[in-house]
C-alpha cells in the first residue's frame, strides 16, 4: 500500500507531523515572520531568537500538509545554534537538493534534512518543502511582512 | 442505473484508457475540466484537416465551410440552452472572461458611485474579482450574501440584500467548492421583482443539469467549454438580446464593425459586435461537438445518473471515521468535497494519485469559502457521467488505506 510513496512519505516525516518540534508561540522571540502558500493554503509563523547573528532558539506556529509541518519541524531544530551565514548556507544546500541537478545534490551536507529529499520527484510539492525554508531567509533579512511562494 | 450507457461512454474517451503511475486512470477531479470523446477530438481535427479558413471573411469555399460550422455551433448552443437567437449567443474564451466583458460593458455603463452589486459566499474567484474591478472603478459596493454550515445560500439574508441600489445579482448557479446548486429560479423571481438584471455563472452546472435560460428568465448566463467536454479557450455569453444590444462593445478590433473610417466606425450587429478579432473557430466547433453528443445521451439521463453516483459516494463517504464532508446542501449536483481529521488535503492528493485516482486538493478558486468553513483547503472528488460505482469504491479504499499509513 502507496509503495511508490516511500521516498516521499518516510517515517520520520509521518514522526514530525504528528508530534512536530519547536512547535509554540515563542513570547520572547526578537524576529517574527509569516509564510504562506496560498496554492495549498499552508500558513506558518515563524519565531527566532537572536544572539548577535546567531540563531539561538527557533519555534513555529501553523497549519500545513505533512510535508510542510515536517520540513518546518526540522528546520527549527537543526538552525539552532547556526549563524546567519551557515543558515542562509544551509538554505542553498536545502534548495538544491529539492529542484536542483542530481549532480548537485550533497546529502552529507543537509544532515537530518534528507529524508524531504523525495520532494524532487513531486514538483507539486516542492513548495511545501521550501516554505519553511523561504520564511526563515525572509525573516533572516528582517523581513517583517508575511511572504509567499506564488 | 443500469439503462445508462456508462461503459459505452467511457469507450468514447480515449484518455479513461491511460495509466497513471502504473493504476487505472481515476479521474475525479471533473469540476476542474472534464475529458473529451473522441467525437470532440475528432471534429477538432476534421476542421484542421478539411475544413479550416477564417470565418466571416472571404468568398472561397473553405472560408464558407468554416463559417457554416462556426455559426452551425452557435446554433447547437442556441438550442441547448434555449435562447431566443443565435444574436444571444457570444462566444468568448470562457465564463471567466464571460463575466468580466458584462462587468466592463453593461457593468460600466450602468452601474455608479454607492450602486450595489449583489453575489453570495459561495461564489468561484472569477465572480468576484471582476466586480470588485468594477466596484473599485465606479465606487459602487459589492453586497455579499451568506450561506449556511450546509453550504446553502441563506435566502432571506439574500433578500433583505436587494435594495433600490442594487443595480446586478450576480449568483453561481452550482458551486464548484460546495456541490450545491442554488434556488436560482428564487433569486431571479426575487431580483425581477425590483427589475434588477440577474447573471447566473453556469459554469459547474452546465454539464450536470439541464440549463432553460428563457424558463430560468435569467438576463446573461455563462459558461466554459471545457467543462461541458468541449475543448478549453472557448465559452459562451448567453445575454438577452434588448440588454446585449444596448451594451457597448468589449473589444475593437475587425468583425465587430460594419464600417471604419478615421473619423468615425459603425459597430456590427449582435453577436459580433462582442467578437472582437478572428475567434478560437476550431474549438467553438468543438464545443458544437460536445453539445450534439450530450444531446444524444440526454441532461436529464445524465443528471439522474450523476445524482445517483453522487449519493453512493456520500453514503460511502460518511461511513469513514473522521471524514467530513463539506457542503451538504439539499440540492447538490456530483461533487464530495471533503477533509480529513489531522491529514491534510494536499497529503490527501498525492496519496491518492499514488493510487492512480486524480482528485484536486486546495481552496477551489473560493478562498472565502474555505475561510467559512474553517479549513484551508479540502480534497474534492468531482464526478461525470462517465465515472463509476466501481471507482468510487477504489476512492474509498484509497481514503481508508491513506487514514490507517497516517496512524
Amino acid at each position: 500500500m502507496f509503495d511508490d510513496l516511500r521516498d516521499l512519505y518516510q517515517e520520520v516525516i509521518f514522526d514530525h507531523n504528528r508530534n512536530p518540534r519547536n512547535f509554540y508561540v515563542m513570547e520572547e522571540a526578537d524576529r517574527k515572520v509569516e509564510g504562506f502558500n496560498p496554492l495549498c493554503g499552508d500558513r506558518l509563523t515563524l519565531f527566532l531568537k537572536m544572539d548577535g547573528d546567531k540563531i539561538v532558539d527557533a519555534s513555529f506556529q501553523g497549519s500545513g500538509c505533512a510535508i510542510s509541518t515536517a520540513s518546518v519541524s526540522l528546520m527549527t531544530d537543526i538552525v539552532k545554534g547556526l549563524t546567519e551565514a551557515e543558515a542562509e548556507a544551509l538554505f542553498t544546500k536545502f534548495h538544491e537538493m529539492t529542484t536542483g541537478k542530481e549532480e548537485e545534490i550533497n546529502l552529507e551536507a543537509v544532515g537530518k534534512l534528507a529524508v524531504l529529499a523525495g520532494v524532487r520527484e513531486y514538483p507539486a510539492r516542492v513548495k511545501c518543502a521550501t516554505l519553511a525554508w523561504h520564511t526563515l531567509d525572509a525573516a533572516l533579512k528582517n523581513e517583517q511582512a508575511s511572504i509567499s511562494t506564488e | 442505473m443500469s439503462t445508462f450507457p456508462v461503459e459505452k461512454i467511457r469507450a468514447d474517451f480515449p484518455i479513461l484508457k491511460e495509466k497513471i503511475r502504473n493504476k487505472p486512470l481515476v479521474y475525479l477531479d471533473n469540476a476542474a475540466s472534464c475529458q473529451k470523446p473522441q467525437q470532440v477530438i475528432d471534429s477538432i481535427v476534421h476542421c484542421y484537416s478539411h475544413e479550416y479558413a477564417n470565418v466571416h471573411r472571404g468568398v472561397h469555399t473553405l472560408s464558407v465551410k468554416a463559417t457554416d460550422r462556426y455559426e452551425g455551433a452557435r446554433e447547437k448552443i442556441q438550442h441547448f440552452i434555449n435562447a431566443q437567437s443565435t444574436k444571444e449567443i457570444i462566444f468568448t474564451r470562457g465564463a471567466t472572461e464571460a463575466i468580466n466583458l458584462v462587468a466592463q460593458t453593461f457593468g460600466k455603463t450602468n452601474i455608479k458611485a454607492g450602486d450595489e452589486i449583489l453575489i453570495t459566499a459561495m461564489e468561484h474567484h472569477s465572480n468576484i474579482v471582476p466586480w470588485q474591478m468594477l466596484c473599485e472603478e465606479t465606487g459602487a459596493v459589492l453586497k455579499v450574501a451568506p450561506i449556511n454550515l450546509q453550504g446553502e445560500l441563506i435566502f432571506a439574508e439574500f433578500e433583505k440584500l436587494i435594495s433600490d441600489k442594487t443595480k446586478l445579482v450576480s449568483v453561481v448557479h452550482m458551486s464548484n467548492a460546495l456541490g450545491t446548486v442554488n434556488p436560482v429560479k428564487e433569486i431571479i423571481a426575487a431580483a425581477k421583482a425590483k427589475n434588477i438584471p440577474v447573471l447566473l455563472d453556469g459554469a459547474q452546472a452546465i454539464p450536470h443539469l439541464a440549463v432553460d435560460v428563457q424558463a430560468l428568465d435569467c438576463d446573461f448566463y455563462v459558461f466554459s467549454g471545457h467543462k461541458l467536454y468541449a475543448p478549453s479557450g472557448i465559452g459562451v455569453l448567453y445575454g438577452k438580446q434588448a440588454l446585449l444590444e444596448a451594451m457597448p462593445p468589449y473589444q475593437g478590433g475587425g468583425d465587430m464593425i460594419r464600417k471604419v473610417t478615421f473619423e468615425d466606425t459603425e459597430y456590427n450587429g449582435l453577436p459580433y459586435k462582442f467578437e472582437a478579432g478572428t475567434p478560437n473557430i476550431a474549438d467553438a466547433i468543438g464545443l458544437g461537438a460536445a453539445i450534439d453528443y450530450l444531446t444524444e445521451i440526454g441532461m436529464d439521463n445524465i443528471a439522474a445518473y450523476e445524482a445517483e453516483l453522487l449519493d453512493y459516494a456520500t453514503e460511502k463517504a460518511l461511513q469513514i471515521d473522521g471524514l467530513r464532508i463539506i457542503g451538504e446542501a439539499a440540492e447538490k449536483g456530483a461533487i464530495l468535497s471533503f477533509v480529513l481529521d489531522k491529514i491534510h488535503p494536499h497529503d490527501i492528493g498525492t496519496m491518492l494519485d499514488s493510487l492512480g485516482i486524480a482528485v484536486r486538493a486546495g481552496h477551489h478558486c473560493a478562498m472565502p469559502v474555505m475561510d467559512f468553513f474553517e479549513v484551508p483547503a479540502t480534497a474534492r472528488a468531482s464526478f461525470a457521467m462517465y465515472n463509476t460505482k466501481e471507482e468510487i469504491d477504489v476512492l474509498m479504499a484509497g481514503i481508508e488505506d491513506l487514514i490507517k499509513i497516517f496512524g
